[in-house]
């Protein structure tokens, strides 16, 4: 197949990963939207008035950050996960199986329709943000190349998930007992200098702090948490080992092909 | 004549040690329509899987218009059009949407996928519905969606699983007609299919598969002349109330007062039949095989097969 010709299936998959989130915004756009606006309100609002300040800013401005990347890491997720296991069960992904389209043009379709809506709700709750508090912006280079490499990190995830799954309750195993309780203690709440001694050392053993904390340095400036240069590069290595372990299941035609 | 289709040595061995083939030789010639018959389980779906990449092969090679799948895997599946047995399309999404993007996943410009799917999607009588949703078609319409579907790139090859199982004759019947059109228009066929009416009617090259094995590969009029002996019934104008004494060359049945079975061997005449009859002064005022020609055959070949597979487990035990 010709570079021009795969950069047609490319589109052709990413085309229809868009329209079907857009399809079903009710499902896809709306809830992410209406949980931040809870935790603004509740987080932000009500509590963080009477925490003050968190990793020297308001509570408020410490919080958003995380929101808005908790957000990027279950949509990002949720999209490939739900779309890929549904073709797989409908069996509808037989017709790119059987099409000449590579193994790396499916995976990427699909990943840069997971990054799509990740980034899109990244953005909405950006938005929303800006009801309750002032968003600055202080290096947009470091922030936009965080937000991305996590959204294709878990986009790739979600694909390994998919490839996995047996069945509609495999596919919110990960996200519910894995993701869910690494993002609310991967620094999203809280910074891990308020945490006592021992507590630091585990939540610095959790991958999605330093994303978190990557992000929200890139946001708000000042003291990173975490060093950040360190950071990105794992985050690099992480993209690359699940994407290419996402490759080599999609070669393998684990769970795909009999 | 260039080959549509070449595969040697296939075999399949599932993961719980079920072997679907066992080294299939097969060849089909570029224009032909080819039936692939055999019983449930023989492995016609598994030979198509293999042909089309769903499943993975244990052993053995399979060229589509000599392009090895293992080595020239783009350019093989760009000459491969699929129809599965089953229906493996998204039911939420728009008739043209699958059709079309069909044609993107095979590297066709947006534009010509768009004006292949209206052609194709015309010519199978879906037109009207290009704007509803896949789930709102009837059975025979979404059969006749996938075949669109594996239209859109125009493949020399088109392998077909069963495209008629479940579809009223008179679709039937219009699906034949299509599919004969696109033949002659020089796309090869190869279908699998239960109704060997459907075979002897459009095919003109078969291969009987059991156990995983070809136990016949034949042109559909060297099987038929094959035959032995034909069964007939004959319903007469007037009552028949015993064995007619012209008649006593053939084995024959009267199955009620109007109605005849008659045996004719290979090499017997039918004019000497009707002969004998005229002359016992037996009006026939209609007939027809007792049985299907191709079915009588099928049927034969696997109960053979089936029998020596049973000496050859009975010999190994």
């Amino acid at each position: 197949m010709k570079a021009q010709e795969q950069a047609r299936a490319f589109m052709t998959i990413f085309r229809k990963e868009i329209r079907r989130f857009l399809r079903i915004w009710v499902q896809t756009l709306i809830p992410p939207v209406i949980t931040m606006v809870l935790y603004f309100l509740i987080f932000g609002q009500l509590i963080g008035q009477r925490i003050g300040q968190m990793g020297g800013v308001d509570y408020m401005s410490f919080v958003v950050p995380g929101l808005i990347m908790m957000a990027v890491i279950n949509n990002a997720y949720s999209n490939v996960v739900s779309s890929f296991y549904s073709a797989k069960f409908t069996k509808s992904v037989e017709e790119l199986l059987v099409s000449p389209t590579p193994n790396y043009v499916i995976l990427l379709g699909y990943v840069a329709g997971g990054i799509a809506r990740g980034l899109a709700v990244g953005a909405i709750v950006t938005a929303v943000a800006l009801f309750f508090t002032p968003v600055h912006i202080d290096n947009i280079g470091l922030t936009v190349l965080v937000v991305f490499l996590t959204a294709f990190l878990f986009a790739s995830a979600g694909l390994v998930n998919a490839i996995y799954a047996n069945s509609f309750d495999d596919i919110s195993i990960i996200p519910t007992f894995v993701l869910t309780p690494l993002t609310y203690l991967g620094g999203v709440f809280f910074a891990v200098d308020a945490l006592p001694g021992v507590w630091q050392n585990v939540t610095y053993a959790n991958p999605i702090l330093y994303l978190v904390s990557t992000f929200r340095y890139g946001i708000l400036g000042g003291q990173a948490e975490v060093n950040v240069l360190a950071s990105i590069f794992g985050i690099m290595v992480f993209v690359a080992g699940v994407f290419a372990y996402a490759m080599y299941l999609l070669s393998r035609g684990k769970k795909l092909r009999t | 004549m260039a080959l549509a289709l070449e595969i040697q040595g296939l075999s399949k061995t599932f993961g719980n040690g079920f072997v679907a083939l066992k080294g299939l030789d097969l060849k089909v010639e570029e224009g032909d329509f080819f039936a692939l018959l055999g019983p449930n389980g023989a492995g016609k779906s598994t030979t198509i899987g293999i042909i089309c990449s769903l499943v993975n092969k244990s052993a053995g090679k399979v060229k589509i218009f000599d392009w090895d799948i293992d080595r020239d895997f783009s350019r093989a599946k760009q000459c491969l059009g699929i129809v599965p047995q089953e229906f493996n399309f998204n039911m939420f999404e728009k008739v043209k949407d699958i059709v079309i993007n069909q044609g993107g996943y095979y590297g066709m410009p947006r534009e010509l996928a768009v004006e292949r799917a209206e052609k194709y999607l015309k010519l199978l009588n879906l037109w009207e519905k290009r704007n509803d949703q896949a789930r709102g078609l009837s059975g025979g319409m979404k059969r006749r969606l996938m075949i669109a579907r594996a239209l859109v790139h125009e493949p020399k090859l088109l392998i077909l699983d069963e495209p008629t199982a479940g579809v009223d004759i008179e679709l039937r019947r219009s699906m034949w007609e299509f599919l004969k059109k696109i033949n002659q228009a020089g796309t090869t066929i190869i279908l699998t299919t239960h109704y060997l009416e459907e075979a002897e009617h459009l095919c003109r090259n078969i291969a009987i598969i059991n156990h995983g094995e070809i136990v016949e590969n034949t042109s559909v009029k060297s099987l038929l002349g094959q035959l032995n002996r034909e069964v007939f019934i004959l319903d007469t104008k007037d009552k028949i109330h015993h064995c007619p004494e012209k008649l006593k060359n053939y084995t024959l049945n009267i199955v009620d007062d109007t109605t005849l079975e008659v045996e004719v061997e290979k090499g017997q005449s039918l004019n000497a039949l009707f002969h004998a009859l005229s002359e016992e002064n037996i009006d026939v005022v209609s007939m027809r095989n007792k049985v299907n020609r191709l079915e009588e055959l099928f049927v034969s070949l696997v109960n053979q097969a089936n029998t020596e597979q049973s000496a050859k487990a009975g010999g190994a035990a």
